[in-house]
């Protein structure tokens, strides 16, 4: 797949505003959290980083993507049914009676790999994938996990960066959606995750940082990772906006189950036309 | 099968290495936790083998990943660590997502009950079928010797979903010296008798034979039933097992009254409808620090057969009025 930096900017743009239109017709869903990785996900899906195929989604030949904060991946649901994983029509009942599209998306929806939220599931899962993988010698796949900077406080994600360095994952890519931001203030004034590059290094990772809504920036430095055979796990911590484009929901503390009134959406997708 | 003392431990981990050099699939994930059969594993396939360190949640969830990717997976720790610690990883990742995935992982808890005796209430395990019951998709298993542990090992093997083996830690009695139960009814009647029956599962299974024994001197015949697949057993066997009694004893080596075997006991019972009398004999809802025999201790908590035969004496009065 080839798209030039110009295509995937504008298909951000176009993900953030169905992104809202979704919450427009659920409030339920967690907007604030989903605006944040908009771009990672489209320079994984879009940027020619993630091999996948819509119409056999567990296709042995992909490669694995697990999107372990689960909440904040709404913009997914019209990545996946743009890609054609999914009738686009669904995005109309996302939260519905009979949808299969919820709150907080499940491994039934075609497209996501695994449980997404419960918080700190992912990375070990991932870490598993990436070790069976290697066992097996099959050395093309590669194994991507989506993180939240808050989730981080779960102790398992630790455990399974010990064991990733152990076990000189490099087919593994942690990406790190780092809004900054937990449910109830900021990461850093509840448990502080200061100098996570250092820290993920020091577990034996190899860590860069990335401006998180420069989608050309994201896709470079994606491509760079899955080209290293270098015998270490990758993280990358893309620093995001919460909330981001929203007027009073960008960075505040407290956005994390703020919903939007639909005069408001109505307003913000207005000037962006 | 001869009376070779050893393990369920051992003679299963002895069974997965053969089973590992037929079926490429199986894969093994420790927590650091070993076994001398458990050495031969790691120096026969070490591209198969992996430990995870003192890490049950890891334990978890690199084996549901490694399942994801088509292994068959053994995760062994002891038995409070690999239901407790991780149990949301348990339900999360193997529980729930063996509804929407092929999951074969068969957790291998080492340390049923009071097992590990002198290691005192962290590291005995009271709570586990409790718990492990409560998860949907998942089957557990409950040994009563090391025969019918090995013969769980195809099940393991050629069923997909995730499966809890409740091991004891301790070398026990066997019970199968000649014949191998039946794994796909998941009980074995071992004695019938008459008026009243004692499903038994894993150690106390032998407490339950010592009891028969001593209760056929004063003429009062006692029936016997292996429960070891506590989620999956033939219940219209079992049923008629049932049938010829009036009375039924559960024994367990864990909590009572809070959801493990009682439980299962009269859910079983009240969807069949059956009407029998019931006494439950399990753990009082307390920890103890006490040291001793696993016999001293059994009867200090009122498990011992010295205890529990006078209990049945009583009840069988009670059932003969």
């Amino acid at each position: 797949m080839n798209s030039n930096s110009f295509d995937l900017r504008e298909k951000a743009m176009w993900v953030w505003k169905e992104t809202l239109a979704i919450h427009r017709r659920a409030p339920e869903t967690r907007l604030a959290s989903s605006l944040s990785p908009i771009e990672i996900f489209v320079a994984l899906y879009y940027g020619g980083v993630l091999r996948f195929d819509p119409h056999s989604p567990l296709n042995e030949h992909r490669d694995r993507c697990i999107i372990s904060k689960g909440h904040g991946s709404i913009c997914m649901y019209p990545i996946l049914s743009d890609l054609g994983f999914f009738p686009t029509g669904e995005l109309e009942r996302v939260g519905k009676e009979g949808s299969f599209l919820g709150g907080i998306p499940d491994p039934v929806i075609p497209g996501y790999e695994s449980i997404n939220g419960s918080l700190g599931h992912g990375a070990g899962v991932a870490t598993g994938m990436a070790l069976g993988l290697k066992r097996k010698g099959k050395k093309d796949q590669n194994v991507f996990v989506v993180v939240g900077d808050g989730e981080l406080h779960e102790g398992a994600n630790w455990e399974s960066f010990m064991f990733a360095s152990q076990h000189k994952l490099d087919n593994l890519h942690m990406i790190i959606d780092d809004n900054k931001i937990c449910m109830l203030g900021n990461t850093d004034e509840i448990v502080s995750h200061q100098s996570l590059s250092d820290r993920l290094i020091s577990f034996g990772w190899e860590c860069e940082k990335v401006n998180g809504h420069d989608v050309f920036a994201v896709q470079t430095a994606l491509q760079g990772m899955i080209s290293k055979d270098n015998c270490k796990p990758k993280a990358l911590i893309a620093r995001t906006i919460k909330g981001r484009g929203v007027p009073g929901m960008e960075n505040a503390p407290l956005s994390h189950v703020m919903s939007l009134k639909p005069e408001m959406i109505d307003k913000l997708l207005e000037q962006k036309q | 099968m001869t009376n070779k003392t050893i393990t369920m431990r051992d003679s299963f981990l002895t069974r997965i290495l053969q089973g590992m050099s037929e079926d490429e699939s199986i894969f093994f994930v420790c927590a650091d936790f070993g076994a001398p059969a458990l050495d031969e594993i790691r120096k026969q396939f070490p591209n198969r083998f992996v430990n995870v360190g003192i890490a049950e949640q890891n334990l978890i969830n690199v084996s549901a990943g490694l399942s994801l990717e088509g292994y068959k997976v053994f995760a062994y720790a002891i038995a409070p660590f690999i239901t407790m610690r991780c149990y949301e990883q348990i339900r999360v990742n193997l529980a729930l997502l063996s509804q929407v995935r092929q999951i074969n992982v068969n957790l291998i808890g080492v340390g049923a009950g009071y097992s590990y005796v002198v290691s005192g209430p962290t590291h005995q395990c009271y709570e586990d079928l409790t718990i492990m019951r409560a998860l949907p998709n998942l089957n557990i298993y409950s040994p009563a010797d090391h025969t019918t542990a090995v013969a769980l090992f195809e099940k393991c093997v050629s069923t997909s979903g995730p499966k809890y083996l409740r091991f004891d830690a301790q070398v026990l009695p066997v019970i199968y010296d000649s014949i191998i139960p039946d794994i796909e009814s998941g009980f074995n009647v071992l004695r019938k008798g008459s008026h009243i029956c004692i499903i038994a599962t894993g150690y106390m299974v032998n407490t339950a034979i010592e009891l028969s024994n001593r209760l056929a001197r004063k003429k009062i015949s006692i029936g016997i039933i292996d429960l070891f697949d506590i989620t999956g057993f033939n219940a219209e066997l079992f049923q008629s097992a049932l049938l010829p009694y009036t009375g039924v004893v559960s024994m367990e080596e864990g909590f009572k009254g809070c959801g493990g075997l009682d439980a299962m006991v009269f859910d079983f019972l009240n969807q069949q409808k059956m009407d029998m009398h019931v006494m439950n004999i399990g753990v009082p809802t307390a920890y103890s620090f006490e040291l001793g025999t696993r016999k001293s201790l059994h009867e200090l908590v009122g498990i011992g057969a010295d205890v529990v035969e006078k209990k049945i004496m009583n009840f069988s009065n009670k059932l003969l009025l």
